[in-house]
């Protein structure tokens, strides 16, 4: 684990002085790695630890950066003020679609979530006086600190630490124990005295949460927004990020992330064709790479699966 | 908002509903007897609609193209989806269920980069021959000679499938699949074999969902998108593999667009979504009982 904690230790550091030996568009590139990274790793709390069928996580991306925009641009509220609004209304919307849907069994509460989504999209998409409609909102101001690219990108850098590290203690918590006790067997669990559907509300909203703050970093970075940010299809993206980087760990979101950015300004260069580059990546990976990078780097250090106990339940298994 | 407009809209909103109910019960089959939500249904519609037009053009206007195109395009659609089936998704039924809807996700991804290829980002429209061109009268009220092929094809489709589940050998074991696929495999049938047959009906649906609505609209790269999303919702309210669900489920969703139209232009195309999630919040699991 030393040589774990080193390699993070030398992984912030790069991060952090990334601005000074990169050329601005790399910069721009790895900040928007950590966004979508972000984004991703609050997608698995609910998918790998939760085992949640979260099939429209996009839209809580969308409602964060949504709200930060409109307050800056329609209603006039304070910049930071807007961007602090943006997580909380995620997490708000989060507790709305979460009530609906933790009623449900996984396929049931994975296409309701689907359709509650498509209804916030079809919102953004037509109400044209405040979010810009198909146009979306561009060119909004931000304070002062975050004007040059320089200045975004330490934001960004420095939100997206603190958000992974209150992940990974809500995750290493009692809170966090619970909720995957609940993935591999919610009967159990029920029975036992644990309040299944309350907890899994809870995790929700606190993805949603996080998934808002990843929508408002977008804004720091672009400084727009647009109704694909909650399309369902960038929450099958997402999702095919946390299967790429491997869902049983706690980075692998993020490292599926960063691929999967970087291969899409890389095909990008190419051809138009990327979203058939994405799907057949995507079926190589359900074929020969079930776990993920990380699920497999973890398998190749450590040979002995006894050590692995997140690996035998899977979200989807029989129970589905 | 008179009589006359609301009975048009009503007509209208039936004949959106036939279609609607055409997909959807190719995505409940799917659904009732596999257990997979099919992502790549709504790209398999907006296949069908250009191979539809592709051969109505390939007749220079003449009239029967229209006919042949509405023939040929559901079974293109039915053979991209049983290729599909056995070289790819039959391998991976003992996989976790996730597994399966993201390989379904990625064939998707697949096949609209495949589309764009063949197709082009133009718009394309396809011209019904001139005997259905215009607008007949119905009970005083104007309605699109075209929509009358709808409001037919709907029921018949309704029909046969019904007649498929419930006279047929193969259809009495898909149906029995759909409740424990397990048995069915213990009593010496080929369950995968059903699978194929009832994922192909499934496409096929798509396809002819697709073929159905290109002379009603412009056939252009993303119809698919929304009609995903439309048909999800439709079979949930109905019930998950359950086919009258799926009319059920239509009916309400094209009405209340359609008579949304009269109330609320802007968020017409709202109004079915907040009607969904009303019907969830008293019966969550949908208007029928699910097949499972």
């Amino acid at each position: 684990m030393v040589s774990a904690r080193a390699a993070l230790v030398l992984l912030v550091a790069a991060l952090a002085a990334a601005p000074a030996w990169l050329p601005p568009f790399y910069v721009y590139l790895v900040a928007l790695c950590l966004v979508t990274g972000l984004l991703a790793m609050s997608l698995n709390l609910v998918l790998g630890y939760g085992g949640l069928y979260q099939f429209h996580h996009a839209v809580f991306y969308g409602i964060g950066a949504y709200t930060a925009a409109v307050g800056i641009t329609r209603l006039d509220w304070p910049a930071w003020l807007a961007l602090l609004a943006g997580p909380v209304s995620a997490a708000a919307a989060g507790l709305v679609i979460g009530s609906f849907c933790v009623r449900l069994s996984r396929l049931y509460f994975g296409m309701l979530q689907l359709s509650l989504g498509s209804f916030v999209w079809i919102v953004a998409l037509r109400w044209y006086p405040v979010t810009g409609g198909d146009n979306g909102i561009h060119g909004i101001p931000l304070p002062a600190g975050l004007q040059t690219l320089g200045g975004a990108y330490v934001f960004v850098l420095v939100t997206v630490a603190c958000s992974l590290a209150a992940l990974w203690l809500v995750v290493r918590s009692p809170f966090g124990l619970t909720l995957q006790a609940i993935r591999d067997n919610p009967q159990r669990a029920h029975v036992m005295g644990v309040d299944v559907r309350g907890h899994q509300l809870a995790a929700m909203v606190l993805a949603a949460f996080f998934a808002g703050v990843a929508g408002v970093l977008y804004v720091v970075l672009e400084r727009s927004v647009f109704p694909n940010m909650l399309f369902w299809v960038l929450s099958l993206e997402i999702l095919v990020m946390c299967l790429l980087g491997g869902w049983f760990t706690f980075p692998g979101p993020m490292v599926g992330a960063a691929l999967v950015v970087a291969l899409r300004t890389l095909v990008g260069r190419y051809t138009e064709y990327w979203t058939l580059v994405l799907g057949l990546l995507l079926i190589l990976l359900i074929f020969f790479l079930p776990e993920g990078i990380m699920g497999e780097v973890g398998r190749r250090l450590r040979p002995r699966p006894v050590q692995e106990p997140a690996r035998a339940p899977r979200p989807g298994g029989l129970h589905a | 908002m008179d009589a006359g407009a609301v009975a048009g809209q009503l007509l209208v909103g039936l004949s959106r509903a036939m279609i609607l109910f055409v997909v959807s019960a190719g995505l409940t089959l799917v659904l009732g007897v596999l257990r997979v939500p099919n992502v790549f249904h709504g790209s398999l519609y907006m296949t069908g609609a250009f191979v539809a037009w592709t051969v109505a053009e390939a007749f220079r206007g003449h009239p029967a193209g229209m006919w042949v195109g509405l023939a040929v395009a559901p079974f293109a659609t039915a053979a991209v989806g049983l290729l599909v089936e056995r070289l790819l998704l039959a391998r991976l039924y003992h996989r976790e269920h996730l597994m399966l809807i993201l390989f379904t996700f990625g064939v998707m991804l697949i096949l609209n980069d495949l589309v764009k290829m063949a197709w082009g980002p133009t718009y394309r429209s396809l011209v019904p021959p001139p005997s259905l061109q215009g607008a007949v009268s119905v009970l005083g009220v104007a309605l699109p000679r075209f929509n009358l092929v709808l409001l037919g094809a709907g029921p018949l489709v309704a029909v046969a499938l019904w007649l498929f589940a419930h006279r047929t050998r193969v259809g009495k074991l898909a149906r029995a699949a759909a409740t424990d696929r397990d048995m069915v495999g213990v009593l010496g049938v080929d369950v995968s074999r059903v699978f194929a047959l009832a994922f192909t009906v499934g496409c096929f649906l798509a396809g002819l969902g697709g073929a159905l609505v290109a002379p009603t609209t412009s056939i252009t790269l993303g119809m698919d998108h929304t009609l995903l999303v439309e048909s999800f919702l439709i079979v949930i309210v109905g019930g998950l593999g359950n086919l009258w669900g799926a009319l059920a489920g239509s009916l309400l969703f094209g009405l209340t667009q359609s008579l949304g139209l009269l109330v609320w232009p802007q968020f017409a195309i709202a109004f079915p979504y907040a009607v969904t999630a009303a019907v969830l919040l008293v019966r969550p699991t949908g208007l029928t009982r699910s097949a499972w």
